[in-house]
């Protein structure tokens, strides 16, 4: 047999059957549901009178809605309490396993699915979030799907899917100080830009990836959809099977022992086909965030904000003055220094504990600056108990940061956290677009450690200064 | 999915550009738990002045048009954000067929996913459906998927392409699960081998 990728055996694994137009029907092993493109799914399954083929490869929890402070009060907002009580009838009404709002397990759907041991590798992942990506990390192949393919997924535990291509982005050598998994996939989307995966799978590879924890591998794939790849990929190696090992719903003893086996003949072979590679080299990765309302925008902690007049393209040179406006940034001024009013700690990006601990271990004896609301939402209701045990919390708090409960939060502010109008965040989610994070918001994207860097200082910050 | 074979309709004409999947549905209608009763909302931008009242001036407000079942605009329409919220508002409202020079690619598979016939004609062919269209009630335009043909009022035929599988799809009502479970034989076979070659997968069952 050829040489084959990663993907390509995890793909040959799971085709059913191959339509004539070069459609398969792939197999899916796992189904992450949420409530806000489920119902819909679950209507129509009721309305055709099918049943949930496999309740036993789905999972739903609460996440995009949920409030994130107290838990025991009513939800205020009437339709985000309709979302979530219509997703409790049906996962009622269809036995579908479900973490519920008071449950510890409950969490951002995909800092649950790798928590639980849900998420294996060689799977394949889908869910109604363009996030799902995230499971990648594992070496699994997951990616986001509509409303209508949950139905498909719901009712036949497969999907229609045409094969992608394969893309290989190689970071080598070791990163510097203060530079972290977001800041390498910030670099690589800056460098491919949003539209650069498209059409793509793209495996992550190289010293620089092998060496990063699950946390870190999460954080990358997460963000592949960012630059448009249908998904991202790292191939399993020790330190995915000891991040599996143990987790509820893994394989455990003779069971998982086989299930490595299986998982070590996935890596890519020698000389497989890449319709693109993509080589960076880590020592050129910097501290970065994002400078206006797409995430290729990526320039150094250190620079400037880009000057649209030395852009020749009319067009982009309009686009980058109207982001320019929209962020009430000038042309050319440095971004270091550039005062915050929100720091948000948080999102399917960046919440997991590794990022919490990061974070704290800026915050520890320093104090969130004069007029700055910073908040840590982490991902999960058992990232909020470790950390806990760890003391992280008391850090945050008595550094004057907000300690909340787990869900998507101020990454999209479908829930009550939103930014207002004109206010600045520095934000570990994964996009900056117009009114993301609310109407008005005005998002910049980087590190746990330089968003905590930016709440204790009131500004955007070279995260170096301070470790 | 409601089957479509032959539509004799109103059309209404939008003459835009780049009509977007927000202007079509605007996000604080997405906490929906259903996909039916959003076609009050459909256009509502456009469609609703700031105090809540009907534009006038807005094609679907005025009549025969508010019984439109096809719309017809120029390039690009469905583009921006994937929403299948979009095409659930013009089903809702009563649009079966849309008809432009171009459609963003994942607005043109959410309507063949919801019944709905997205027709790709040259500008100048659109711009003499919209003068059709403009002729007030008793000027219908036929829509014939199986012979593939637009009917004008005046008895011209206009020819149109479209995917073979979707058009079978439309034709028998198939929705994609429809069709997936016709291969229902082949999904159990292949779990059957894969839980024998791969046992140790998991189950997910709460205590």
């Amino acid at each position: 047999m050829a040489p084959r990728t990663l993907f390509d055996k995890i793909w040959d694994s799971h085709v059913v059957e191959t339509l004539p137009d070069s459609t398969a029907i792939l197999y899916i092993d796992r189904h992450l549901v949420h409530e806000v493109t489920s119902p819909q799914a679950f209507e129509g399954l009721r309305l055709s009178g099918r049943r949930l083929r496999h309740p036993d490869a789905t999972i739903a929890v609460v996440d995009h809605n949920v409030p994130t402070s107290d838990r025991t009060l009513p939800i205020e907002e009437a339709d985000s309490r309709n979302q979530i009580e219509t997703l409790e009838r049906n996962v009622r009404e269809f036995g579908v396993p479900y973490f519920p709002l008071l449950s510890a397990r409950q969490g951002i759907v995909h800092v649950v699915g790798p928590e639980q041991g849900i998420s294996l590798p060689g799977m394949t992942i889908v869910c109604g979030d363009s996030h799902t990506s995230t499971h990648g990390a594992l070496g699994a192949l997951a990616f986001g799907i509509g409303t209508s393919e949950v139905e498909h997924v719901m009712a036949t535990q497969t999907i229609l899917q045409k094969p992608a291509k394969n893309m290989k982005v190689v970071v080598e050598g070791q990163v510097g100080p203060g530079v972290t998994a977001k800041d390498i996939m910030l670099a690589i989307i800056g460098h491919i830009g949003t539209a650069g995966g498209t059409g793509h799978v793209i495996e992550f590879a190289g010293s620089a990836i092998r060496e990063l924890d699950m946390a870190g591998r999460m954080t990358l794939c997460n963000m592949s959809i960012e630059a448009g790849a249908r998904a991202g990929l790292v191939a399993p190696d020790e330190t995915t099977f000891e991040y599996v090992r143990g987790r509820p719903f893994a394989p455990k003893g003779e069971a998982f022992d086989e299930a490595v086996a299986y998982w070590k003949t996935l890596a890519s072979d020698e000389g497989a086909h890449y319709d693109r590679v993509v080589e960076l080299r880590a020592e050129d990765i910097t501290p970065v965030l994002t400078w206006g309302t797409s995430p290729e925008t990526v320039i150094p902690v250190t620079g400037n904000v880009p000057d649209p007049a030395a852009e020749p393209d009319p067009s982009r040179r309009r686009q980058m003055q109207r982001m320019l406006d929209y962020m009430g940034l000038e042309a050319g001024q440095k971004i270091a220094g550039t005062p915050v009013d929100v720091v948000f700690i948080g999102s399917c990006t960046n919440s997991r504990i590794e990022d919490l601990r990061a974070a704290a271990s800026i915050a520890a004896g320093r104090r969130v600056a004069p007029g700055v609301r910073a908040m840590i939402v982490p991902g999960s209701g058992i990232v909020k108990a470790q950390a806990e045990e760890e003391g992280l919390d008391k850090v945050f708090l008595e550094a004057g940061f907000e300690w909340r409960e787990a869900g998507c939060s101020m990454c999209l502010g479908m829930n009550p956290d939103r930014l207002t109008p004109g206010q600045r965040c520095a934000s570990t989610s994964n996009r900056n677009f117009e009114g993301r994070q609310g109407p008005g918001g005005r998002t910049h994207l980087l590190s746990p450690a330089m968003a905590a860097a930016a709440a204790v200082t009131g500004t955007l910050t070279d995260v170096r200064e301070l470790i | 999915m409601d089957k479509f074979t032959v539509l004799t309709a109103i059309a209404a004409a939008l003459p835009e550009e780049n009509i977007d999947t927000d202007k079509i549905i605007p996000a604080r209608f997405l906490k929906t738990t259903k996909r039916s009763g959003l076609g009050v909302h459909a256009f509502d931008g456009m469609r609703y002045r700031p105090d809540g009242s009907e534009n006038p001036d807005f094609v679907l407000n005025q009549e025969p048009y508010r019984k439109a079942e096809i719309l017809i605009t120029y390039d690009n329409l469905g583009c921006g954000s994937s929403r299948e919220h979009a095409p659930w508002a013009l089903l809702d409202f009563g649009i079966r067929c849309v008809i432009a020079p171009s459609f963003a690619d994942i607005f043109n598979n959410n309507c063949f996913k919801n019944g709905i016939l997205p027709i790709a004609l040259p500008r100048e062919v659109c711009t003499q459906l919209m003068d059709d269209a403009r002729q007030g009630a008793n000027s219908r335009l036929t829509v014939d998927l199986a012979r593939q043909v637009i009917i004008r009022p005046d008895g011209k035929e206009v020819p149109f392409d479209v995917d073979p599988l979707r058009k079978q799809l439309l034709l028998e009502g198939l929705d994609d699960i429809g069709q997936t479970l016709q291969h229902e034989k082949a999904i159990t076979t292949f779990e059957e081998r894969r839980a024998q070659a791969q046992p140790w997968i998991p189950h997910i069952v709460l205590d």
